[in-house]
């Protein structure tokens, strides 16, 4: 290929550019593009200089998915929410490995290439922190990525666990595996064995690409619709044995407190929420036509219907789901409403294929309490569309 | 024959041959065998240097004991920072304090600090995550004498064992939490199915 003086100049125009983060090269972009040769092509792509979605952080253990930047239902992976105990490790491919040990027949090693040998599955899930609600003060300036910023959707691809379950072969009286990771918090969590036999993947793949570091790099426990602190990541061994073994994070974190006295443990499935990401704060509605559009996401198999109101929760309307509609995945609704000027709150209410309801506020207050730290909060919210087409979060204070 | 025609030929011999279930080379299936033999079986010095792990009724837990006079040296050298002068102060998790009459308000009370002795189930998980996870600027460099003296001082400072009692591996286990009733396994999974 013949390379032109005009070529390498476009070329050096556009490393220059790229190097100089994305705001100059807004800035200098041409009155008429079509009147300037564009750059040339290059080995790693990025996004246009105007487009500056965020993940963010709250302190240093998370940081939130924008959802208030994305459309459709994948989240790109460099958005997705990160949630860590002990930071993001740094783990050389070549030196990982996996141990299965405990109650199998043939305690076993598998490195990360035994591990892409074996039959591999894909599937577009769903994973949500339980601790994923931010709506519960007085605060009104809340967008969606602060509301529910800690659910993100990507398709993972690794091995089934049942295959790496049948490969050591896992005795039967072995009911509960320990998930280890090689973090510098060495996470443990206790999952039941039926779970690796239902729908449990070792995933090593990320929306076509290896697992983010802040993913687990180069390999998690992926458990969906699951609670995410259960989907391990660094995943560096694995125990089989009878019983759970009571790590801190399933006793003193991940546990919630009810009204009754009790605390309830192992509470695994994260149960069918909704949130509308459009029109959410701080945008500035106009009037006439309006998609309210949101993520809806359950647990427990698919979406199978959410109710959008428009008066506070006096009325509710079936919105469209965009198909496909995929089990323990965000589902994309949309629905249409001529907003005149007046006020108005809007909000959306997800139900699943087992008949569960997304909770209202009080019913959740009712069986869980007041109690300001909480895990698995996912009650119905909404935003406030105010006369001047400004739109708020639609505070309910929590205690 | 020519030599081009002979390698046409053994060409047109090995697509029959991949055609078929079995060939040379190998055989296929659309089911999974039993097993693939990927991996390498662990070593016990492999899996023990890993398996770190203690369980609720102790299994797991090393040789070695601690008491809290000594844990208190610890704690005040590599613990107070984060979580308190007596572990009650913070900035991090609050590790002491008893609730009046072991009452379990935190549904109803958000302030309730949740320490080991109101909140914790069980003494053994107070040896496993300081061992494995703790302190954070340096995990997993304390020795397992210095991890049971630093658990006896804890139970010791939220009055669950006395001040002179020994922590180890047959003490720790039968250690009685308040809280260890109050926990009680989910069962939204089971109701809806």
């Amino acid at each position: 290929m013949k390379v032109s003086r005009r070529d390498l100049l476009a070329g050096a125009a556009g490393v220059v550019a790229a190097g100089a983060a994305g705001a100059a090269q807004s800035q200098d972009a041409p009155a008429d593009p079509s009147k300037v040769r564009g750059r040339p092509s290059r080995a790693l792509g990025q996004r246009a200089a105007a487009e500056k979605p965020q993940r963010q952080p709250r302190g240093a253990t998370s940081s939130g998915t924008p959802h208030q930047d994305l459309y459709g239902t994948i989240t790109p992976s460099d958005l997705h929410f990160e949630r860590h105990h002990g930071g993001v490790p740094e783990i050389d491919p070549k030196n990982y490995s996996l141990l299965v040990h405990g109650m199998v027949e043939r305690p076993t090693i598998f490195t990360l290439a035994d591990l892409k040998r074996f039959p591999s599955v894909s599937r577009v899930h769903f994973l949500e922190c339980s601790g994923n609600f931010g709506g519960r003060g007085t605060a009104t300036d809340l967008t969606p990525q602060q509301i529910a910023g800690l659910t993100s959707t990507s398709e993972w691809t690794g091995v089934a666990l049942a295959t790496l379950f049948r490969e050591v072969g896992v005795r039967p009286q072995a009911k509960w595996f320990l998930a280890e990771g090689g973090d510098a918090a060495l996470l443990t969590r206790s999952i039941p064995v039926s779970k690796a036999f239902d729908d449990a993947l070792i995933a090593y793949g990320q929306n076509g690409e290896a697992i983010r570091p802040e993913q687990g790099y180069p390999a998690r426990l992926f458990l969906p619709g699951w609670e995410g602190n259960s989907n391990v990541k660094w995943l560096r061994r694995i125990e089989l044995s009878d019983r759970p073994f009571m790590t801190r994070e399933e006793t003193s974190k991940y546990t919630e407190p009810m009204a009754d006295g009790s605390a309830r443990m192992f509470s695994f499935l994260m149960d069918a929420r909704s949130l509308i990401t459009y029109p959410s704060y701080p945008i500035t509605l106009t009037r006439g036509w309006v998609e309210i559009n949101g993520i809806a996401w359950t647990g427990s198999g698919k979406i199978a219907r959410v109710d959008v109101s428009t008066d506070g929760g006096a009325t509710w309307t079936a919105a469209k789901l965009q198909e496909p509609v995929l089990p323990k995945a965000h589902t994309r609704f949309r629905h249409l409403w001529n907003w005149t000027g007046g006020d108005a709150v809007i909000m959306s209410r997800a139900a699943d294929e087992t008949g569960y309801v997304q909770p209202t506020r009080e019913t959740l207050i009712k069986s869980r309490g007041v109690s300001g730290v909480g895990y698995h909060i996912n009650p119905v919210t909404g935003w406030r569309v105010r006369q001047d087409g400004t739109v708020i979060y639609n505070a309910e204070p929590w205690a | 024959m020519s030599a081009r025609l002979l390698v046409a030929a053994i060409g047109t011999i090995g697509c029959v041959a991949i055609a078929m279930a079995q060939s040379p080379a190998g055989s296929q299936s659309s089911k999974e065998p039993a097993t693939f033999g990927i991996g390498r079986p662990a070593t016990q010095a492999e899996i023990a240097a890993l398996d770190i792990d203690v369980g609720a009724d102790g299994v797991g837990l090393p040789p070695g004991k601690g008491t809290a006079a000594e844990g208190a040296t610890i704690y005040a050298a590599r613990c107070a920072g984060c979580h308190g002068k007596t572990g009650k102060e913070g900035p991090n998790d609050a590790l002491v304090g008893r609730i009046p009459n072991d009452d379990f308000p935190f549904a109803r009370d958000p302030r309730a600090p949740k320490t080991i002795g109101s909140y914790w189930p069980y003494a053994t998980t107070v040896f496993d995550y300081i061992r494995r996870a703790m302190p954070p600027d340096k995990p997993g460099s304390l020795k397992d004498d210095e991890v049971y003296n630093l658990t006896a001082f804890l139970l010791a400072q939220n009055d669950l064992i006395a001040q002179d009692a020994v922590v180890d591996a047959t003490s720790l286990p039968k250690v009685k939490m308040p809280a260890r009733d109050k926990f009680k396994p989910d069962t939204r999974a089971e109701r809806k199915k």
